[in-house]
């Protein structure tokens, strides 16, 4: 058989051993005990050429329904966005895709500079004056931010709105239980985070209080009124996750007081991919920048004054702190934060506010569709580009039926919310037309009856 | 070459010009700002740059060019793994059905996303040896947390809370201690012998009734392979504590010897080394983890079965640790790494490993005649070579890093693993030829007669890059980390 990413030759091998001094490649191989050496062939698939590989993976793709033969209102975290034609261009080069991460600042200014780029243009969305080179994803950078500020503030609680997405509730919750650190939900008063609640649960052995904007629901989270009651404990840290699309038209968090914002930045150039790879950000104050997880990349000179860009604030990270990191995190998503940084510079400063806008005025229209359809709307708040309905059948049996017309439904809320028996999460972004929301409004209707 | 300023987009930026092509409005307008109070209006558009689409390209274009990837040229970095990216890889990752799919899709519309995630834990499975895979993990250092929490949920599980130490070895990557820090443990150090492994005398005596684990890499960071694995495993086993495994090596030996056929309880694996998933500059990375049939109930959840004819998710897992991130993993760098399974199969990825050997063997042997070899014995698929000798004439090996660039070489991992002094440590892989190994062990030789002869050219190195050695201390110093107009 032959391999078409192994150069070695018969030739080649011969005159390495003979270098080394050894007849066979196995005894190079004898320090393996042989009650751990393994016997005979692994058991896995033959191996595939590569048309009959290529045509293998595409029929394994094409059982799947994707979202460009479907027409989908499902979001819920992960939303389906139009992506410029550069950024698979840019991304593409492999002198991006496969460097590593850029430890030798002088053959990795470019990878350097895109990042420095990159964090500017975060801080620019969140209003903070620091954002890292990235994060996994928005849900582990919101449980970083969480364990930051229990080891800031030396507290050991810390207040989570249950309007917070429920998969980032879960990542945070094992976060937590590994630095001790107990999280006390904050439940909901009509699809916002109840304040009364947040208000009796306020004391000084807050680390930090979490919130979403716009929240789960795609409700917009009054984070003014949040900020007043949080401003009453002193050193208690306001975390803010926010969709950084929607930025684009609301008052960034930095604005109302925020210690931390964090999100996910997969709205900006990235596909869905079934949930990854996404890009977390992780935005902070100057003084939380000497405790940051993850790479940060700062602007220097080089030995005859030219301005370069270098791996920085080191002593944070694992692989010089060790056990004393900020985090363990070591690989992160550059790439990703590429493809965003190359959309957001394709979307620029004014496109930004257009999209957002687009986005608010489909789902407003969406929303008067469904109303006008019978279909009952259950929070009435400014939402972003998300709403709930609440349907006379199950979520799913609904789903199943939109299917059949060609629609991928929206998200099912009694996953994880058991109350909300029958509520779709329904999500319109920009891509979706007059006609595929009135198609889509048609057809829940009918279903729903 | 040096002097080469190149501009950030946003001194490209011109208030005016464009590179958006948004869908129409294509629904009545209505006033957004009359139902959302006014203090939720943003004020200042975030600077954003104003650029055309062809200055974007010019843009990226010119980064790409004061870049360096494995496609570029060599990148014999110690411990990365920084084989070749193969093209199908990313052609098949990018095919619509996959790219373009919702975590929140019913699964019944993602069976073929579902059987491809499946077949990659049954693979590596295989691999590994060992009882059950999780896909979840998103690096190599979230693995090892991800299977430092089921170790820990696994003694508290049996009433045992008085397992706070996990013990790493001193040439340990420090992605081990921070990850048992944030698991909640307390990080304890074993020594390495003169051998260049575990000491096992030292070993006995850091275990205890308070070990939850011991974390290892398997050829360690010094490339040399743990001879002693079983009797390492058996004092941990018999203090009643876990065997970690660090995949990060795992390319050194598929189809010689498994983690779980040694005794290993719990491993992570780097997708983006082993199996081809691109660095992509830092990342996305994947870190699978795999599991003993003890540690199984801890798994993450949603762990993916099948059914019948039917992949499902299943999330009825009461001993489960939780999430670890949402969604189901790095699905993207997943299928990129099956699709590299399934076209070397067993027989494709034993050559890897026994070529990466091949590989290593050979560079070490004809390099150890300029360098100091501190552990000389036949190295696994990497090994560490000492800068000491140049040292000593006034050349440090970051010099000698340094000095490589000017060959157009990306240089090894340097001052890795610690307890080795003025490190370099050298890993070839399976995917470069001889010809190209040759040109670097050529400019290694030349280098170290520099040092000798000519130290200075060393020293002020590089001299071809597009910027020279950069101010580090004051970039910590006087943090710049944003551009401000």
């Amino acid at each position: 058989m032959e391999f078409r990413y192994l150069p070695m030759t018969e030739t080649d091998q011969e005159e390495m051993l003979q270098t080394i001094g050894v007849s066979t490649t196995d005894e190079l191989f004898s320090d393996i005990p042989s009650s751990v050496r393994f016997q005979g062939e692994l058991n896995l698939k033959k191996p595939a050429n590569e048309y009959e590989l290529k045509k293998e993976l595409t029929e394994m793709a094409n059982k799947n329904a994707s979202l460009k033969q479907y027409t989908s209102f499902l979001g819920a975290g992960v939303y389906d966005h139009f992506i410029p034609s550069v950024v698979d261009h840019v991304i593409s080069r492999s002198e991006f895709y496969t460097a590593y991460t850029p430890y030798q600042p002088e053959i990795s200014q470019g990878e350097l500079q895109a990042i420095f780029e990159f964090q500017t243009m975060i801080s620019e969305l969140t209003g903070m004056p620091v954002a890292n080179s990235s994060m996994y994803d928005g849900g582990t950078s919101l449980a970083e931010a969480v364990n930051l500020s229990a080891a800031q503030t030396k507290r050991r609680k810390v207040l989570v709105s249950q309007a917070v997405h429920p998969e980032s509730r879960a990542v945070i919750e094992t976060y937590a239980r590994g630095q001790n650190v107990e999280i006390v939900e904050i439940g909901l008063k009509n699809g916002l985070t109840d304040l009364d609640h947040l208000e009796q649960e306020l004391d000084d052995t807050i680390a930090g209080v979490v919130i979403q904007y716009p929240n789960f629901f795609g409700q917009i989270e009054p984070l003014q009124k949040v900020e007043e009651l949080i401003k009453q404990q002193k050193k208690t840290m306001f975390i803010v996750s926010s969709n950084p699309l929607a930025l684009g038209y609301l008052t960034p968090p930095g604005e109302f007081g925020a210690d931390i914002v964090v999100g996910d930045t997969q709205v900006f150039g990235i596909a869905g991919q079934f949930g990854g790879p996404h890009c977390g950000y992780f935005a902070t104050t100057e003084k939380l920048m000497r405790k940051v997880p993850g790479r940060l990349v700062g602007q220097t000179k080089d030995e005859d004054g030219v301005r370069g860009f270098v791996l920085t604030l080191q002593a944070r990270e694992q692989h010089i702190r060790r056990d004393k990191a900020t985090s363990n995190i070591c690989s992160n998503q550059a790439l990703n934060a590429l493809a965003s940084s190359v959309a957001m510079s394709s979307i620029g400063k004014h496109g930004l506010r257009k999209m957002a806008a687009l986005n608010m005025q489909k789902t407003r229209y969406a929303i008067e569709q469904c109303k006008a359809a019978g279909l009952e709307i259950v929070y009435e708040h400014p939402s972003f580009n998300e709403f709930v309905v609440k349907l006379s059948n199950s979520v799913p049996a609904i789903n199943d039926k939109l299917f059949e017309k060609g629609i991928i439904g929206g998200y099912d809320l009694e996953r994880n919310y058991p109350e909300l028996t029958g509520h779709m999460l329904i999500a319109v972004t920009e891509i979706r037309t007059k006609e595929d929301i009135d198609t889509f409004v048609k057809e829940l209707g009918d279903i729903n009856g | 070459m040096a002097n080469q300023e190149f501009p950030l987009i946003f001194e490209r930026s011109k208030e005016g010009r464009t590179s958006y092509s948004l869908p129409n409005l294509d629904v009545p307008e209505i006033d957004l700002n009359a139902e959302l109070d006014d203090v939720y209006v943003r004020k200042t558009p975030p600077e954003l740059p104003e650029v055309s689409e062809l200055e974007i390209m010019r843009h990226y274009t010119g980064l790409s060019n004061r870049n360096y990837g494995v496609d570029s040229g060599f990148y014999p970095l110690g411990s990365c793994t920084m084989k070749y990216n193969p093209k199908i890889n990313e052609d098949v990752a990018r095919l619509e059905g996959f790219s373009h799919i919702h975590p929140y899709q019913d699964p019944k519309t993602v069976q073929g996303a579902m059987e491809m995630l499946y077949d990659l834990q049954t693979a590596l499975k295989e691999i590994t040896g060992m009882h059950e895979v999780s896909l979840q993990s998103a690096a190599g250092a979230h693995g090892e947390w991800t299977a430092l929490m089921m170790i820990r949920a696994f003694h508290e599980a049996n009433g045992d809370f008085g397992r706070t130490k996990v013990i790493v070895p001193d040439s340990a990557h420090g992605t081990n201690p921070a990850s048992a820090a944030v698991a909640g443990f307390e990080a304890v150090t074993v020594k390495t012998n003169e051998k260049g492994l575990v000491d096992l005398e030292d070993l006995k005596r850091v275990v205890g009734n308070d070990t939850a684990a011991l974390m290892l890499t398997n050829p360690n960071t010094l490339g040399l392979f743990e001879t002693e694995i079983m009797e390492m495993a058996e004092i941990v086993h018999a203090a009643g504590g876990k065997l970690y495994y660090d995949g990060a090596n795992l390319n050194a030996i598929m189809g010689y010897t498994r983690p779980g056929d040694m005794g290993f309880d719990a491993v992570h694996l780097n997708l983006h080394k082993t199996f081809t998933g691109p660095h992509g500059g830092g990342g996305p990375g994947s870190g699978p983890v795999g599991v003993s049939k003890e540690l199984e109930p801890f798994l993450p959840k949603p762990i993916i079965t099948k059914k019948e004819n039917e992949y499902v998710f299943e999330y009825d897992r009461p001993q489960s640790i939780g999430r670890v991130k949402p969604y189901y993993g790095n699905f993207g760098i997943n299928l990129r790494a099956y699709t590299y399974i399934r076209t070397m199969g067993a027989e494709g990825l034993k050559k890897v490993s026994e070529y990466a050997v091949l590989n290593a063997n050979y560079m070490m042997r004809k390099l150890e005649k300029a360098y100091e070899l501190p552990y000389n014995q036949h190295c696994k698929h990497e090994f560490v070579l000492s800068g000491s000798r140049q040292k000593k004439l006034g050349v440090r090996t970051l010099d000698i890093a340094k000095r490589l660039l000017d060959f157009n070489y990306h240089p090894p991992t340097i001052y890795f693993p610690l307890n080795v002094e003025e490190g370099l440590m050298i890993e070839p892989t399976e995917t470069e030829s001889k010809e190209t190994l040759d040109g670097f062990i050529d400019a290694m030789l030349r280098i170290a007669e520099e040092v000798e002869n000519n130290p200075e050219v060393v020293q002020e190195a590089p001299h071809n890059t597009i910027v020279k050695r950069m101010d580090e201390t004051t970039a910590a110093r006087k943090p710049i980390l944003r551009y401000y107009k």
